[in-house]
């Protein structure tokens, strides 16, 4: 039988599950196939499980005993950071070569009680390193919208398997735009939720001040039926805890403006395109005021939030090069031998981490050396709490602030990788939620007509701590607006 | 200004082993971007307040232990040298 896997969402796969119309195996067959046909291509999956049948045999027969979840039979692909039990797992690195995961990530395990299907797991740049796949150590992934060009990244390979109807659903992490980044590029929705909203347990760690793990949808409510199977506290991860039930909002949704910031973004390079659509996207806002109250907030205050991606880049190499120390050969993955154990950590490490992940690590342990550690990573501490108070005046003003998600279109593969100081301005507008901990959704506005191809963008909205719920309602409302 | 010697005591501290053909790119690279990075200089503002967290008594108690040696058998068979229940590692004195 065929499925309409293009126009399928979680809840529609769910209702036609339930009623029968297919089963978690049909359903799963027909992904298979569509990967069977397209992954060689695209690269998005790094490895595409061999017991996916038999997952699906066992959701359905949860279905037929009537015990069916939103999630049961739903095909998930899984980025290669993240956990399952007895797979491998490697952050598309070669340090983990031969890697097999000793335990269930705790986002996983909640997948797992519900009976989500795991076709497999998904390229990305090299430990989450990157915003564009191209730094994985198992080639680039392509985007299903124009093959010249990259998903995004790092979570490309799961942003791309989606794009491409390779899975229905599917999960990444964010450091600093890694899922909204490849979300806005491959014409998905991609949400970043709150600091320690979504436990990490069994996500390899890079920023941890930083890290979140969330979901891409095809639909804002897709992202929001994931995020609420995965979220909640966990013994496990003691940053995550429980977020009140927020009260519901006032009748109108404030949307906020921040004007000199994007102007003075726009300066080291917003394309045309972009900009033309975050102006439409705006002023559509403008057009339902019975819906919607717009403000422009003022330049006073939030100047250093220009200051964000500078922030970044000393915060996370900082805590990738301490994070990192724990692949050396001696615990799991590769080991290169030397003539000694010092010799082992130096040709492990040298051998194991690709260029990005060396670079980085070299960058952290120079800002946290003892004579540049105030100048860089004390300083930086300083403006990401003046970016957090920012923040807070923000959120009493308004409910959301929206922004473009990226300042250009998916860019062509090659195009940046020479230069990693250009790569990293892709992250400028989503390293900001990241630094102040504060959820983010990107949502596909209007496609773009880029050298005779329709190429996605997406918008961003950022809320207050624990108000997944605003980025939902807003999403839903702007793509009925785009739509 | 950093130099190539720089790369290779930074690299020392990291346990990393570069290339000799990498360590002028490297350098040149890790320059750019402190280049950039150090424009936070330019924000006013000397020491962060120190605000209390939202996270307190994180800790769990010290009770209900899993049982000795449940979950030894498969973080060994992770380990890429071993002998019996041990990891292996080169001699250090």
């Amino acid at each position: 039988m065929s499925i309409d896997l293009k126009n399928l969402t979680i809840k529609s796969a769910h209702d036609a599950l339930t009623r029968g119309d297919f089963s978690a195996h049909d359903l799963a067959e027909a992904y298979l196939a569509e990967i069977e046909k397209k992954n060689k291509k695209l690269n998005a999956y790094l490895e595409v499980f061999d017991d996916v049948l038999d997952q699906a045999d066992e959701a359905d027969k949860k279905i037929k005993a009537g015990k069916a979840e939103l999630l049961t039979g739903i095909p998930f692909a899984i980025k290669d950071n993240i956990l399952i039990k007895g797979r491998r797992a490697g952050s598309a690195s070669k340090i983990l070569e031969g890697y097999f995961a000793t335990y269930d990530a705790t986002a996983i395990k909640k997948l797992k009680d519900q009976g989500a299907v795991f076709l497999g797991r998904t390229n990305m740049d090299e430990f989450a390193m990157g915003g564009s796949t191209e730094n994985s150590a198992y080639g680039v992934t392509k985007n299903p919208h124009d093959e010249t060009r990259v998903p995004g990244g790092s979570s490309g390979g799961s942003a791309a398997a989606l794009a491409a109807n390779l899975c229905l659903a599917a999960l990444g992490s964010d450091t600093g735009g890694s899922i909204r980044q490849p979300a806005a590029f491959c014409g998905l929705v991609g949400l970043k939720p709150t600091y320690g909203a979504v436990s990490r347990s069994g996500l390899m760690a890079m920023g941890s001040s930083l890290d979140q793990i969330g979901p891409f949808g095809k639909t804002v409510e897709d992202a929001e039926i994931i995020f609420e199977a995965i979220k909640g506290a966990d013994p496990l991860d003691s940053t995550s805890r429980n977020f009140p039930k927020p009260k519901h909002n006032k009748e109108k949704l404030r949307v906020g403006l921040l004007k000199h910031y994007i102007d003075e973004i726009g300066a080291r390079g917003i394309s045309p395109e972009v900009m033309e659509n975050y102006s439409k996207a705006k002023d559509g806002f403008y057009d339902y005021p019975d819906e919607f109250e717009v403000a422009e907030l003022p330049f006073r205050g939030v100047s250093a939030l220009a200051y964000s991606l500078a922030t970044y880049y000393i915060l996370m190499p900082a805590e990738v090069s301490s994070n990192l120390a724990r692949f050396d050969g001696v615990k799991f993955g590769l080991l290169e031998e030397g003539n000694n154990l010092k010799e082992d950590y130096f040709l492990t490490r040298g051998r194991g981490f690709g260029r990005e992940v060396r670079r980085r690590i070299i960058l952290g342990t120079h800002v946290l050396s003892a004579g540049y550690y105030d100048a860089y990573y004390n300083k930086a501490n300083t403006v990401r709490s003046l970016i957090q108070k920012t923040f807070a005046k923000i959120f009493e003003e308004v409910d959301v602030v929206l922004t473009p998600t990226t300042p250009t279109p998916a860019f062509k593969i090659g195009e940046k990788s020479s230069n990693p100081l250009e790569m990293y301005l892709a992250d400028i507008f989503t390293v900001t939620a990241n630094i102040a901990g504060i959820p983010a959704i990107s949502v596909p506005s209007r496609p773009v007509s880029v050298e005779g191809k329709q190429l996605p963008i997406g918008m961003q909205f950022m809320a207050n701590h624990g108000r997944e719920d605003i980025l939902f309602e807003i999403g839903k409302k702007f793509e009925k607006m785009v739509a | 200004m950093l130099t190539v010697k720089d790369i290779e005591k930074l690299a020392e501290l990291a346990r990393i082993d570069i290339p000799t053909e990498e360590k002028e790119t490297l350098r040149k690279e890790v320059e750019a971007i402190l280049g950039y990075v150090g424009e936070i200089q330019k924000v006013a503002g000397e020491s962060a307040e120190k605000e209390i967290p939202n996270h307190r008594n994180v800790f769990r108690e010290d009770s209900n232990p899993h049982l000795s040696g449940e979950f030894t058998k498969e973080l060994l068979e992770e380990v890429p040298r071993r002998q019996d229940e041990y990891v292996k590692v080169k001699k250090i004195l």
